[in-house]
């Protein structure tokens, strides 16, 4: 087991040489490259990466330009996770065998795919990576939205949430499904880590990075990215819009610990209403008529419920 | 390398980040790295910017905010100091000046074509609290 980095404060995090790289092509003021960056600079070690596509892939791998100072693979849509899964597999027989050539060198295996690839189309595939028991960890950057195609509806997308395939209007408020519970999807499997985190609370993020690269399986981390074109918000108010997801428990931030010890990891001093955080939006702006007030409500409601669920569990160490 | 199409590269060719060999690139800062002609830090995103930040170090902190929160990489950051911004790789978002706590910021977003150093000439003044 290689040693940890130590990171006390920002600014001793701030001496981390970058191992992602400018100039690729993702929007301005995208919060993709901010949680690639501190799970990244989390760690010295070697890593291989592999990235499902999406914005991060279609980005950062232009041709005939990289953005990734390691190791890094992309091949289908769905099986980023087991192509790392794989050369994990390949690092450890060839541990087993000897045959490595530096075996002091404990690479990190990490997976990096957006909410489609990961709520949708590669669930399959990270289900078994959590089942076999693969050392990886598997990053999801959740902005709700195919937001590389052009803002269809994936199965993160909350209700109300307008978008190309669920449009708003006279008809319709938008999505009428509810966002699939993933961390406690990938908690059932009995995995030794998983956790929700935000890139604004950097300390909590990196915490939970260093915690996951530490223990022995599969990790599965879920990361809120707000997306300045599918969200409708001005690409400045990036950081503004992830205080309002945290603050207002919309993303409640938490981990669960071999599929059952589940601990909250912030709990804001003040608590936004949720309607602040729907308001920022330019996707919930129709919840703003009067016809559709009563989901502003509900919205409410659900949270306020998930806040209780979280803290009984909290408390019952179940 | 760069100069070779797509359709005149030969399968199985790997793009490579750097010229030669980097052992620790977790420990080799930018400017120490020997980055090829592929890595897309010898790139620039620069025409993308309609307006640019402007950086003055009278009023800097060093709280490294606007270090952790760039989408970009283009805060640049040595011995715990924030030094400047890469011109060559901000997009100007404009995130580094909504997250700097300093009164009044050390970092505005100015108009492309800006002159800097007159803008630092007349950079805003402390702002008073209202009580």
């Amino acid at each position: 087991m290689s040693e940890m980095k130590k990171i006390k404060n920002l600014k001793e995090f701030s001496t981390s040489a970058d191992r992602f790289e400018g100039a690729n092509l993702l929007c301005p003021g995208c919060a993709h490259s901010i949680i690639v960056r501190e799970v990244l600079n989390a760690t010295n070690d070697d890593l291989v990466l592999s990235a499902s596509t999406g914005c991060l892939e279609v980005c950062t791998a232009v041709y005939p330009y990289t953005s990734w100072d390691a190791s890094w693979i992309h091949i289908g849509f769905e099986n980023g996770s087991t192509a790392v899964a794989g050369a994990e597999a390949m690092h450890k027989a060839l541990k087993n065998k000897g045959r490595l050539k530096q075996p002091e060198r404990n690479p990190k295996f990490i997976s990096f795919a957006g909410d489609g690839a990961s709520y949708d189309i590669g669930f399959q595939w990270i289900s078994g990576c959590m089942e076999r028991g693969h050392n990886i960890m598997h990053v999801v950057l959740d902005n709700e939205v195919y937001a590389n195609t052009g803002g269809q509806r994936s199965s993160s997308t909350p209700i109300g949430g307008s978008n190309t395939t669920t449009p708003a209007g006279r008809v319709s408020y938008g999505e009428k499904r509810n966002k699939k519970d993933m961390v406690a999807i990938m908690a059932s499997h009995g995995i030794p880590y998983s956790a929700q985190v935000a890139p604004n609370k950097w300390k909590d993020m990196v915490k939970k990075i260093q915690h996951g690269m530490a223990v022995d399986g599969p990790v599965f981390i879920n990361a809120v990215s707000p997306c300045t074109t599918e969200w409708k918000f001005d690409p400045k108010d990036t950081m503004m819009l992830t205080d309002l997801s945290t603050d207002s428990l919309v993303f409640p931030l938490y981990e669960i610990i071999d599929g059952h010890e589940l601990n909250i990891t912030y709990r804001p001093k003040n608590v936004v209403p949720v309607e602040e955080y729907l308001a920022a939006q330019g996707r919930f702006k129709h919840l703003f008529k009067d016809e559709y007030k009563y989901l502003i409500k509900e919205w409410q409601e659900r949270v306020d419920a998930n806040w209780a669920y979280l803290n009984r569990r909290e408390e019952a160490r179940v | 390398m760069a100069n070779t199409g797509w359709d005149e590269f030969e399968i199985g060719a790997m793009l490579r980040s750097f010229d030669g060999k980097i052992d620790d690139i977790a420990g080799t800062l930018q400017e120490d790295r020997k980055y090829s002609p592929n890595n897309s830090f010898m790139a620039s995103v620069a025409d993308w910017r309609i307006e640019k930040p402007i950086f003055s170090k009278d009023f800097c902190i060093d709280c490294q905010f606007c270090w952790i929160y760039c989408p970009d990489m283009s805060i640049i950051a040595r011995d715990k100091k924030m030094i400047g911004v890469d011109m060559d790789h901000c997009k100007g978002c404009g995130i580094c000046v909504e997250v700097c706590p300093t009164n009044p910021k050390s970092l505005l977003m100015f108009p492309e074509q800006a002159d800097e150093e007159a803008e630092l000439a007349q950079w805003p003044a402390k702002d008073e609290k209202e009580k």
